[in-house]
């Protein structure tokens, strides 16, 4: 049998959306929860600092969410819907219905990850990937790391491992000076972004941040031992014993697709009360586009606001949020993935990790529904989840309709939840692909 | 290590800082492959978030989970499938 809960407000995702959102909404006195994956709040910016954070900001959201005494669902992952008012969820030992009067989706975002020879060694890592296990115990002093990819994770990422220790041996960043400087005169009007850049600047001192230059493989025998990087006709070997390698994020819109909220260029669609297209449903933070921490903070105020009714206070942070979104904006542009990065693969690497489909497997079919059905490609546990961005990237297929459920789950699960798989689903998920 | 777990990886005794997950437990333990591929390539973790599903561990003899998204608890017995 299935646990029952029922809030005014739930709010799946613990990061600084989720709790800016789940914040504003119990100051309206609702009962309101966060469902989160996680082991504890935070998401992966502020991963392990809810005991001691290590900005006034994240101390400020992690008080306050203690504070307004919002219910906490730790490590719990919601895999699918019942009805229109009730998700199913599973923690590791238990599976709930979570029902609500409103819904609010912060389910953030992940890294985009490119392949290239030698992607699947042990020890070559997603840059917030590395970082999120320096956060979670794993002791990276004396280890040389490379950090490549793009983005402006690569430099925050960089300088949280050289803080924790880590010899930081390069940064490879994709995007072109050019592109680079447009996007640092682009943060003159946000002085707090800038000072952010310039300290992170200052802490990488002696650090080399190349500019067009990205990883072309890495090599080791059972781990990585070295990565080969390219820039401009120059390709040179760096020996290091982690790769922390993202290209960028891209927005987790999984949840909000088997809603059947509107999901147009990989953001989900929602109005200036950050409501999506199904009603009571709001979306905010990463999932509506890769803004950061900022952006996501105020959205998930205005959607915290807006759930719990309260039109005036959302309406007061709309300015604050178009700034934001002009970072956005720039971030977008900035950190646009050069062509150079599809050739990348050779035929026989593996793109589908879960699976491991080469490309060359792939090449053959000419959809990637096609690819699914005879090759399993991005029907393993991540659920396309990590190969999707890059067949996006490498060959413009584009994803697949999302099925419940968006997570793998015990059939104990499936079973105990009164998931509907039923016609009427399957005809809606049919029309919506 | 003054708020240290005692746990095992494959039968080998770690100490780690209360609060690590399993996988740094892993890691900590001197092991950067913790499973085979389908097609029995040695994997680690990737994406630290609990998306990627590649640092599967047996955790207390059950099986697939994540170990990135797993907090180290007292006489914990992790087993890798490599």
């Amino acid at each position: 049998m299935s646990d029952r809960r029922q809030f005014d407000v739930l709010v799946v995702g613990g990061g600084p959306a989720g709790i800016a959102a789940a914040c504003c909404a119990a100051e309206a006195a609702l009962r309101v929860a966060i469902a989160d994956d996680n082991p504890a709040l935070g998401g992966q910016i502020w991963r392990g600092e809810h005991s001691s954070p290590s900005s006034k900001e994240a101390a400020f959201w992690y008080q306050r969410v203690k504070d307004l005494r919002v219910e906490h669902l730790a490590g719990t992952r919601v895999f699918a819907q019942v009805d229109s008012r009730t998700l199913a969820a599973e923690t590791d030992t238990s599976v709930s219905e979570l029902s609500f009067r409103s819904l609010i989706l912060a389910t953030g975002a992940r890294e985009r990850f490119l392949p290239f020879p030698g992607w699947t060694l042990p020890n070559v890592m997603g840059a917030g990937g590395l970082q999120a296990l320096a956060k979670s115990g794993w002791n990276v002093r004396g280890r040389k790391v490379v950090v490549a990819g793009t983005g402006p994770l690569l430099l925050a990422v960089a300088a949280h491992l050289r803080e924790y220790g880590a010899d930081v041996r390069l940064i490879a960043e994709q995007a072109s000076r050019r592109q680079l400087l447009a996007f640092s005169l682009s943060l003159w009007r946000q002085p707090s972004k800038l000072n952010d850049a310039l300290s992170l600047r200052r802490q990488l001192l002696g650090v080399p941040y190349l500019p067009s230059c990205w990883p072309i493989a890495a090599a080791g025998k059972h781990k990585l031992e070295s990565v080969s990087v390219r820039r401009g006709a120059k390709t040179w070997s760096v020996p290091c014993d982690y790769l922390a390698c993202g290209f960028h994020l891209v927005p987790n819109t999984e949840l909000a697709a088997l809603l059947g909220c509107v999901v147009e260029n990989g953001k989900v669609r929602v109005d200036e009360l950050q409501q999506t297209t199904m009603p009571d449903v709001y979306c905010a933070g990463e999932p509506t586009g890769i803004g950061g921490l900022e952006l996501s903070l105020v959205e998930g105020q205005i959607a915290g606001h807006a759930a719990a009714g309260r039109l005036d206070p959302a309406r007061r942070l709309f300015a604050k949020r178009d700034k934001m979104r002009r970072f956005a904006a720039a971030l977008e542009r900035a950190f646009v993935l050069r062509p150079e990065l599809q050739e990348l693969p050779r035929p026989e690497t593996l793109v589908c990790r879960c699976e491991d489909v080469s490309l060359s497997r792939l090449r053959e079919h000419s959809s990637w529904r096609a690819a699914k059905l005879l090759t399993r490609c991005g029907m393993g546990p991540c659920q396309g989840r990590i190969c999707g961005p890059a067949l996006e990237f490498l060959l413009d297929w584009k994803p697949e309709s999302v099925r419940p459920p968006v997570f793998p789950v015990r059939v104990e699960s499936l079973i105990a939840t009164a998931v509907r798989t039923d016609s009427e689903t399957m005809h809606n998920s049919a029309l919506r692909s | 290590m003054r708020d240290a777990v005692q746990m095992k990886v494959n039968g080998v005794t770690v100490r780690v800082p209360r609060g690590s997950t399993v996988a740094a437990a892993v890691l900590l333990a001197g092991r950067s492959g913790f499973r085979r591929s389908v097609s029995g390539e040695l994997r680690g973790p990737l994406c630290g978030m609990g998306i990627c599903f590649e640092c599967r561990v047996a955790v207390d003899g059950q099986p697939h989970m994540r170990s990135c998204q797993m907090l180290c608890r007292e006489g914990m017995e992790v087993t890798l499938s490599e």
